[in-house]
């Protein structure tokens, strides 16, 4: 397996995409660094763009790429290899190394502008770490998809669909929950809904350390009290960490039972 | 004819209640200072020289001068209430107060005046007061340039800094009060002013108006409160040229207003608070020329509110401009500068755009009817739905929107 991992990664990490992704982070957290003065708003700019961009571009690029690979993938497999070791080696490679060109794009400018002397570098680290998280758990998704269906472009549909899913339509299911039940006290389930979708969970990680948390009121508050908390911070981990297992375990599945 | 003689019987007054200097110290004529007071008479001046001096409470109870000489140190040991006031034209300054007793059944203060009237505080040094100043009943009072310094830390058994009972007609100028439950407490207090002071880091609230009628403060500072200012059940309140700066928290307000009409709020600058001005049941009042600057809410107007006017002020750069939690509008916000209205134009150049702005975002109005929904600030979908709404007002109300916003920032010192 980490022979597989190894190849995939050397073959994306030279690929004009993943160059051109690291460009991208690079010019963007430049041009936000420079264009503002303070660094709180630099920060919610990178988190904006962090949220939106990164499971977008991983789940696009991940399903790209299995169907890219698709026939070495195929030949690969006539040799006694197993499955699980290709897949899981391809899709690592893949999620490696989306997230080291993120990783590089955005660190290099906040070092040359000092964020290690900053109190803001847990705010930082934490979408560094939001960003690599999102990537693995979009990316694993979107290979599941594609190894599912053969078609590409149903593949595609459905990737996209999820990736909509959870940076649009989930907040817009949260807020037709909390009007229906008005009436009742909903904090608590506003924070177990946030939990279970991991592009809430970093937003609202990254929004509590920046002092626009002051103006989530009651509902911040308990939320800060609870992530301060061992169980919070257990929970969150846990909830990133099922959302990079449960589609590698079913991508394993599908392809174990998959005929090539 | 009648002012002249009102000034002659003034000067013979003073020249009859002027009397002798009775010194205060360790080596001087007199020891303590209640024994200094037993022994002046009316009109005297105690000359208390430096030193520590540990009586207890000491009881005023003739109009005396007393000043303090380097800032001698009036000792409460944690105990005491210090000086107690029971006499008219009393002036009491440059001394030190120290160490006032914490009591959950009587006010101890610092200084405190009973049914005092025309007496002067002025220059002293309140260190971990209880209560600092506190006037019972007292009027026509000046409390000049005093710094109340205090270390509280619960809301529950802690004191304010300058606090007014029935008391009216006085004037607060130039103090520094910090550390407190409040800056500065009026409660009943009618015709008062409250000028240049410097109000940081209160627990609760800065100054604090409770059933006070026709004051006016201008010119104060209130920095990082618990809130700045809270007007409440009041009526015909000045406030100008204030600052309230960073009173930032999950509860927190630059000036908060409870039940308080016909009052103006003009030239004030806002910056920085989690929300600048909070209303509730508030009627005519005018807010007019005040700069709002970073505030995560500008302005949040409850339902309850009427006829109030916003009018010539800059927003800038605010989380939220204007928030509300009512589908109805009566209050008038017209000709403003708001820093977010990006979709204007002026083709006629006279200053003022040729669209109205509504500057309620949807997302704010949420928040206001309904608290848990700030778990999805920032979110995408929350971006998407306010362009939604600001296209085709559905859910905020509809008649809420400023008609002549202006093109440029108000100009204004």
């Amino acid at each position: 397996m980490r022979k597989f991992i190894k190849y995939s990664f050397v073959d994306l990490i030279q690929s004009y995409w993943t160059i051109l992704y690291f460009v991208f982070f690079l010019v963007v957290t430049s041009t936000i660094l420079y264009f503002s003065a303070d660094m709180t708003k630099s920060i919610v700019s990178m988190m904006n763009i962090v949220l939106v961009l990164i499971p977008l571009v991983s789940i696009v690029f991940g399903a790209i790429y299995y169907y890219n690979s698709r026939e070495f993938t195929e030949l690969l497999l006539a040799q006694p290899v197993r499955r699980r070791s290709l897949i899981l080696g391809q899709y690592s490679g893949l999620a490696l190394s989306l997230s080291i060109s993120f990783t590089a794009g955005i660190t290099i400018p906040f070092i040359l502008k000092g964020i290690f002397a900053s109190e803001h570098l847990p705010d930082f680290l934490l979408i560094l770490l939001a960003g690599i998280g999102l990537s693995f758990s979009m990316s694993a998704i979107a290979y599941a998809t594609a190894l599912k269906h053969e078609n590409k472009i149903l593949g595609f549909g459905i990737s996209l669909f999820i990736w909509f899913f959870l940076a649009v339509l989930y907040d817009g299911l949260i807020l037709i929950l909390l009007i229906l039940f008005k009436e009742y006290p909903t904090d608590s389930l506003a924070i177990v809904l946030t939990f279970l979708n991991p592009i809430d969970l970093s937003r609202v990680m990254i929004m509590l350390g920046l002092d626009i948390a002051a103006l989530m009121g009651y509902t911040g508050a308990l939320f800060l009290k609870f992530f301060g908390s061992f169980t919070g911070i257990a929970i969150s981990v846990f909830s990133v960490l099922c959302w990079i297992a449960i589609p590698s375990f079913l991508m394993v599945r599908i392809a174990n039972n998959k005929d090539f | 004819m009648y002012r002249l003689c009102s000034i002659l019987i003034n000067i013979l007054l003073c020249a009859s209640v002027s009397g002798g200097v009775l010194e205060v110290g360790q080596n001087k004529a007199h020891g303590t200072l209640k024994r200094a007071i037993s022994q002046a008479h009316t009109g005297d001046t105690l000359l208390v020289y430096p030193g520590t001096y540990r009586e207890g409470t000491i009881e005023v109870d003739k109009p005396l001068v007393i000043i303090g000489k380097d800032q001698p140190v009036l000792d409460g040991e944690l105990t005491y209430g210090i000086l107690r006031v029971l006499s008219d034209s009393v002036v009491i300054r440059g001394l030190t107060l120290k160490d006032v007793g914490i009591s959950y059944v009587d006010d101890l203060a610092a200084i405190r005046l009973v049914k005092s009237k025309h007496c002067t505080i002025e220059s002293n040094r309140l260190i971990n007061a209880f209560f600092g100043i506190y006037l019972e009943r007292s009027t026509d009072c000046i409390i000049r340039n005093n710094h109340v310094l205090g270390y509280s830390e619960h809301e529950m058994n802690s004191g304010n800094a300058i606090h007014l009972w029935y008391s009216s007609r006085n004037l607060i100028e130039g103090n520094h009060a910090e550390g407190h439950r409040d800056g500065i407490y009026l409660e009943f207090v009618d015709n008062s002013t409250v000028k240049n002071n410097l109000v940081e880091n209160n627990l609760r609230y800065g100054l604090h108006f409770m059933f006070s009628d026709d004051d006016y403060y201008q010119g104060n500072t209130f920095v990082s409160n618990g809130a700045g200012v809270a007007v409440m059940f009041s009526k015909n309140i000045r406030m100008e040229d204030n600052d309230f700066l960073d009173n930032w928290g999950s509860s927190s307000y630059g000036l908060l207003l409870k039940d308080i009409t016909d009052s103006e709020i003009r030239n004030n600058r806002f910056n920085k608070n989690t929300i600048g001005i909070y209303a509730e049941g508030a009627l005519r009042i005018n807010i007019t020329g005040n700069d709002f600057i970073r505030n995560g809410w500008a302005i949040n107007m409850l339902g309850s509110c009427n006829d109030n006017t916003v009018h010539s002020n800059n927003f800038l750069h605010n989380t939220f401009e204007v928030t509300t939690n009512s589908k109805r509008n009566h209050n008038n916000y017209d000709g403003n500068y708001w820093s977010d209205n990006t979709g204007s134009y002026d083709l006629d150049r006279d200053g003022v755009s040729d669209v109205p702005y509504r500057p309620v975002k949807l997302f704010s109005f949420m928040i206001a009817n309904m608290e848990s929904s700030t778990i999805l600030m920032r979110s995408l979908l929350v971006d998407l739905i306010n362009h939604a709404e600001k296209m085709a007002p559905v859910i905020t109300p509809h008649n809420l929107m400023d008609h002549i916003p202006l093109m440029k920032q108000v100009e204004h010192d």
